[in-house]
């Protein structure tokens, strides 16, 4: 993929940098919106979807690693299951944090409110655990998918078809 | 033509069942057993101070199929992984 035109270049570097924003909102207010790990995730991950139509595949290979989003991808597993094995006195997945106090253990007041953003105990933790493993995943694929279509490309021996450059 | 008669008569019978189907259909937003959901509606918010009982269903009373999912993703990207690696010349 060649890159595209300066004007998508720059309108996509501009609105990258919001769809990562928003990703991450949705992540980290799973809790209380709709949403969570897995949706906010994919958000991110559309960024980089994003900057590899409109920046082509040489520069978006030289910045983003594929060893840095699976290092993200693993850390996000384990995380969610160690999550759940800190509350095995209890049960497993129990949500050992839930009304504690200290970090997300704040006490929701009861029927409707307008959401205390350090409640829920593991459901936080494990939302973000999820959105970490979803944004390394989700990104792993787009840029292995990407190198395997330059793989047959090249074995071709056509160069990469471009857009309009 | 013997074809197209079966195929009629499998549109047929499919028509008729979803016929069937939507003429005995319980109201909406009466359902049958509900203490599951209004156990969850009433007592998510004090059980786990948390205000979406969505995500509370998603991550804690059911957290071990949300464990799964992400499962599911780990292996989605590892079959990936193995298919589009730069292998050598006739591995």
């Amino acid at each position: 993929m060649n890159p595209l035109s300066i004007v998508v270049r720059t309108i996509c570097d501009v609105f990258a940098w919001f769809m990562g924003i928003f990703g991450v909102y949705v992540i980290i207010h799973g809790h209380l919106t709709p949403g969570g790990g897995f949706q906010g995730g994919a958000i991110v991950a559309t960024m980089i979807a994003f900057l590899l139509v409109s920046h082509g595949g040489k520069k978006l290979l030289a910045f983003a690693r594929p060893g840095f989003y699976s290092t993200i991808e693993t850390t996000g597993l384990l995380l969610f299951i160690c999550a759940g094995f800190f509350g095995i006195t209890t049960t497993f997945f129990y949500n050992f944090l839930a009304g504690q106090g200290g970090l997300f253990g704040s006490v929701v007041p009861s029927g409707p409110n307008s959401g205390v953003i350090n409640s829920a105990g593991t459901i936080s933790l494990m939302n973000m655990a999820v959105g970490l493993e979803v944004i390394g995943g989700l990104s792993l694929i787009i840029l292995y998918m990407f190198k395997g279509i330059r793989l047959f490309e090249d074995a071709e021996g056509s160069g990469e078809t471009g857009h309009d450059r | 033509m013997k074809k197209r008669a079966l195929f009629m008569l499998a549109i047929l019978v499919v028509a008729g069942t979803f016929w069937g189907a939507l003429d005995r259909i319980h109201p909406f937003g009466d359902p049958v057993r509900a203490p599951m959901d209004d156990y969850y509606l009433d007592n998510a918010q004090q059980e786990r101070s948390v205000n979406n009982v969505v995500t509370a269903i998603v991550f804690d009373y059911r957290g071990f199929d949300t464990l799964g999912e992400a499962a599911v993703l780990f292996t989605a990207v590892c079959s990936v992984l193995a298919l589009f690696r730069k292998g050598r010349e006739g591995r």
